[in-house]
């Protein structure tokens, strides 16, 4: 029996309508995540990764709003029934449910490590109220695990680090920090928006490590949200590509780096320099640039840019996702 | 901590001074003496002052030598407590000042609070509502404040009081109670005449404050960390309220500090137009009097109570924000 | 930030594909300069536009004022004390014109004091571009003509008071067109003397830093700290009672802007620090600019905007104060004319519950200190692109 994906989304649709016009910032995205898998989500910046993370958790800014789609999440046992899915485009954002739901099933990590604590509390109390908002501790007990928690991601001197404010740990002591708090609760999803892109690159190694050990650990699944190959190739076990909102195709990762389908996935790891290039070698970009969030082309997003762009169909209609092997989808009239 | 209050204190003893020379030398400006508007005030009566008793008033207020002895001789009797004769009134100038002054710090402060307790809900549901109704109207209210000048706001009202409702609206007692000793019903007398100069005088005040705020919030409430807060799973008021609201709550908090000054000085004004027995009208007519003592004395006063002020909003801010704190230690 | 002049490229694909055609308006916006970009956001902002009317017709006032007064302003003529504003009368029988009623004076049965009451049968009718007093048109020309009047020139003996008369029986309606050119003017010299000082020491805090920059900054505190009013009333009532209005118009304003250029400095020294740390600051001095030049040339135009917009709201204050000054009988005196001078006839209530009329000059006060409000804040949110 093919196991319930933990996460299921289907056709979701986020639109900002501002005076100007709307943006479609989400404009049709499914995918499926399996119960402790880690699925990488790429795409340039604007491609609507972000969005999508947060319209999962239901804290898209306004003037956003899920207009259309469906989110099933699979609720860990214990909490209203083994196994219960519930549709999370359904919730109301701030309802006790999806809030319930919000940090302790679901947890979100992001990019700006800076400025991701309040500048004014320390690190320990958001910790803790992160603890005691989903679990019914007294506030010595949350101490205790937030202090534990902190020990887990690779803090040190935990005890002292938990009253300090956020502008005394470095950038790397402060994403392992988040993830303590992201992870205090014990979500089985994970959703980590650019987790790294702020951090030197040493820094990135030790966090990524960080991350797939305690996902060992805990059996919990990732969403990684990135623009880097390099990290995707790391650590993910599925890979969706997303441009201009949809997601354009869906594979596991040895699929995608070997056997990329879609032209802008091919297009784009051409684009990656290669460290056993020749000398001299012109990179390969990918020829235009991104569109203007109010001048979507028609039809398929990639047309104006695509090598393999075939007049009169690919102007015309959007293509939709469909399977052309083994977990594998693609959208894109080539395969159809 | 202790630090940085003592460095903000070290500054409000400059303050001060620098308002005592500022005082003194505005007191010494205009030609001549007091004792130059006293013969003429004598002369329209139609008594003569002769020579002599000129002279002798000079010495006794110590107006004929050069400047800065007459400010060291004035700097020592303050220090000693003793704030110099009123020549116009021929008493102490403490009694002549009396009450007012408390009841100027009175005023003063309930502006304040009233400042405070108006701004803060409102700036912050302007920005978390931001081009709502309400926003809209708290904007228009907010700008009504800042373009009607206090003075001008008085006189409608008292206008608009005395034509509509036959009742005199300014003052800050009852006839009954005017001069009377302090008891319950006269403080309970003092509540209920407050609120009217306190709107007054703390309108512009709480209109910039609601920008202010306003203002800060917005910014805040695009940051990460409230991303951060909201993720976890808080309701939207906590997160709110918890979060930007804290940290946007140290430059207001800041800021009060110096709308004391302004409200301080405002009420100069608004006493005189409201007939408030407090300092202001005092001092205008000290100042047209060129009495000596009597003004430098209230200007001095006003300074040193402002800079008090200031101070404590200072403490209350380290109190509040503790960046500040941790980064004198 | 330096000029966005970024040019969007519209490069064909060398696989032959075809281009990514952007929008005509997002081009451009990406080819503006600043200023333009200024302009465009400021014109999105309807209120601060409207301000901007506004501001532009009181200055308009300001030079016209002659024109726009019909009766000399120090006129005065004890049995017109108080007069109440005449109601003007459009139609006389069915044709367009405009008259007002002349009065006759009576006697009040109760009080047996001499009231004056409209008397219908005394038509006034009001003439366009009539003769009045002699005035000299900007400065040079003599003219006699004013925007309205009534027949018989500047000796007429019948007169038309649209708001009323003051104690000594002069034109309100005309006072005040002559109070609006020194009440704004006098915010305009103030401004720029406080912009200079506040550039200049602002300037210095913010780019040379370390001592110069403590000093400032603690007399600035210093200053923010004094209660303003008792101050100035203090340095005002100093001024010799025989100084010309000139001179006391001209101290009033140094007086003012000594307190007012705080704030500007505060603005300016904000900016200097901000943008000493810019790249285009270090790149600038990488390359060779002299101190001078970097500030002047590269820095200075950034910030140019911000400057303005704190300038424009530093003239309500102004304004405001010169009105409180003079409402207390300290700034300028008679027989200078500005809003406060004239709202000094208003100072207690039994005079304004007999004539509230004499409270008007508050109108034009407000007005202008809401619309330079709301110019300046529409101007501030212009000039600063990431602001919302």
């Amino acid at each position: 029996m093919v196991a319930e994906p933990l996460l299921s989304v289907r056709n979701l649709k986020t639109y900002f309508t501002q005076d100007e016009g709307t943006v479609r910032a989400v404009d049709g995205v499914s995918f499926d995540m399996a119960l402790g898998a880690t699925l990488g989500i790429v795409g340039e910046s604007g491609c609507g990764k972000s969005i999508t993370a947060r319209s999962i958790m239901r804290i898209v800014d306004r003037p956003g709003r899920i207009v259309e789609g469906e989110i099933h999440f699979q609720r860990p046992s214990g909490s209203g029934g083994a196994g219960s899915m519930v549709d999370l485009a359904k919730l109301e954002p701030n309802g006790a449910l999806m809030r319930s739901i919000r940090g302790a099933e679901i947890a979100l990590i992001f990019q700006e490590p800076m400025s991701s604590f309040s500048p004014v509390h320390t690190v320990g109390s958001q910790i803790i109220e992160a603890i005691r908002l989903h679990q019914p501790l007294g506030r010595q007990a949350a101490r205790e695990r937030a202090i534990e928690m902190l020990r887990r991601v690779g803090v040190s001197s935990p005890e002292e680090r938990v009253d300090q404010l956020s502008n005394q740990l470095s950038g790397g002591l402060r994403q392992r920090a988040m993830i303590a708090m992201a992870l205090s609760c014990e979500p089985t999803l994970l959703i980590a928006d650019e987790p790294t892109t702020a951090l030197d690159v040493t820094t990135q190694t030790q966090i990524l490590d960080l991350m797939r050990r305690l996902q060992q650990e805990d059996g919990m699944a990732i969403m990684l949200i990135t623009h880097d190959l390099g990290v995707v190739a790391e650590m993910a076990t599925d890979v969706a590509v997303m441009y201009l909102g949809r997601v354009v195709e869906q594979a596991p990762v040895d699929a995608i780096f070997h056997d990329p389908r879609h032209p802008y996935t091919r297009a784009l790891l051409r684009s990656i320099p290669r460290i056993r290039s020749r000398t001299r070698e012109r990179l390969t970009p990918i020829a235009g640039a991104v569109p203007h969030p109010y001048d979507r082309p028609t039809g398929c997003p990639f047309h104006p840019r695509c090598p393999e762009f075939m007049a009169g169909r690919c102007d015309r209609e959007a293509p939709i996702l469909r399977p052309v092997g083994d977990h594998h989808a693609v959208s894109c009239f080539l395969y159809e | 901590m202790l630090a940085y209050i003592g460095r903000r204190a070290l500054l409000g003893i400059f303050t001060v001074w620098a308002i005592s020379v500022l005082a003194f030398a505005i007191i010494q400006l205009p030609p001549g003496d007091y004792v130059t508007s006293y013969i003429a005030q004598m002369a329209s009566m139609g008594s003569v002052v002769t020579d002599e008793e000129a002279q002798n008033l000079r010495i006794q207020y110590g107006l004929g030598q050069p400047i800065y002895v007459q400010y060291f001789k004035w700097m020592r009797l303050i220090v000693q407590g003793n704030f110099g004769m009123s020549m116009e009134w021929r008493r102490p100038v403490t009694e002549v000042i009396g009450e007012r002054l408390w009841l100027t710090v009175i005023v003063s402060v309930a502006a304040l609070i009233l400042t405070w307790v108006l701004a803060l809900p409102i700036g912050i549901y302007s920005a978390v509502r931001q081009y709502s109704v309400g926003d809209y109207v708290a904007t228009f209210i907010g700008f009504i404040g800042l373009a009607v000048p206090n003075f001008l706001l008085a006189l409608v009202l008292l206008y608009l009081g005395f034509v509509l409702f036959n009742a005199h609206i300014g003052g800050l007692f009852s006839p009954e109670f005017q001069d009377a000793e302090w008891s319950g019903a006269r403080a309970w007398d003092l509540a209920k005449h407050l609120p009217i100069p306190a709107v007054i005088l703390g309108l512009a005040g709480t209109a910039q404050q609601i920008r202010i705020m306003r203002a800060n919030l917005l910014d805040e409430l695009r940051k990460p960390y409230v991303v951060t807060a909201r993720s976890k799973g808080l309701s939207e008021a906590r997160v709110i309220l918890r979060y930007p609201v804290r940290v946007a709550l140290n430059p207001f908090a800041s800021t009060i500090g110096y709308t004391l000054p302004y409200i301080v000085s405002g009420s100069i004004i608004v006493s005189l137009v409201l007939g408030l027995p407090t300092v202001g009208p005092l001092l205008l007519k000290a100042l047209i009097a060129q009495d000596m003592f009597l003004a430098g004395t209230i200007v001095l006063l006003l300074g040193v109570m402002t800079v008090i002020g200031t101070l404590i909003s200072d403490i209350v801010l380290v109190l509040i924000d503790p960046r500040i704190r941790l980064e004198e230690t | 930030m330096a000029e966005p002049e970024a040019i969007l490229e519209r490069g064909g694909s060398p696989l032959g594909g075809p281009t990514a055609v952007a929008d005509t308006r997002e081009q451009r916006i990406f080819v503006a300069s600043q200023w333009q970009l200024m302009w465009w956001r400021f014109r999105k902002h309807k209120v601060a536009v409207a301000s901007a009317v506004v501001v532009a017709s009181f200055y308009l006032i300001v030079l016209g004022a002659d024109f726009l007064a019909y009766a000399d302003p120090n006129a005065s003529e004890a049995h017109r004390s108080l007069m109440p504003p005449q109601r003007v009368y459009w139609f006389d029988g069915g044709r367009l014109s405009p008259h007002v009623y002349g009065l006759k004076g009576a006697r009040d049965p109760q009080t047996f004091k001499r009231v004056y009451v409209a008397d219908p049968d005394r038509k006034i009718p009001i003439r366009f571009f009539a003769e009045g007093f002699e005035y000299r048109l900007f400065g040079l020309i003599p003219t006699t003509r004013h925007l309205i009047g009534v027949d018989g020139g500047a000796d007429a003996t019948q007169a038309v008071f649209l708001l009323g008369t003051d104690v000594q029986g002069r034109d309100l309606w005309s006072r005040l067109m002559y109070g609006t050119r020194i009440s704004l003017t006098i915010g305009l010299f103030g401004v720029t003397v406080s912009l200079i000082l506040g550039v200049v020491l602002g300037g210095f805090s913010g780019f040379y830093g370390g001592m110069a920059d403590t000093i400032i900054q603690r007399t600035i505190e210093i200053l923010r700290s004094i209660p303003t009013i008792p101050l100035w009333m203090g340095l005002a009532a100093a001024l010799p009672r025989d100084w010309s209005v000139l001179q006391v118009y001209f101290a009033i304003t140094i007086i003012i802007s000594l307190l007012g250029w705080t704030e500007l400095a505060r603005v300016v020294r904000g900016r200097f620090l901000s943008m000493r740390e810019e790249d285009f600051v270090v790149s600038a001095r990488l390359v060779g600019c002299s101190q001078m030049r970097t500030i002047f040339v590269h820095m200075v135009p950034s910030f140019m905007s911000h400057i303005i917009a704190a300038t424009t709201l530093a003239l309500p204050a102004m304004i405001i104060s010169e009105t409180a000054l003079s409402f207390l009988g300290l700034g300028l005196r008679p027989p200078a004319i500005s809003w406060g001078v004239l709202l000094q006839q208003a100072q207690n209530v039994q005079t304004v519950a007999i004539s509230p009329w004499l409270m008007l000059p508050a109108v034009p006060v407000i007005i202008a200190v809401m619309a330079f409000n709301f110019l300046g804040d529409g101007l501030r949110d212009a000039a600063d692109p990431y602001g919302r």
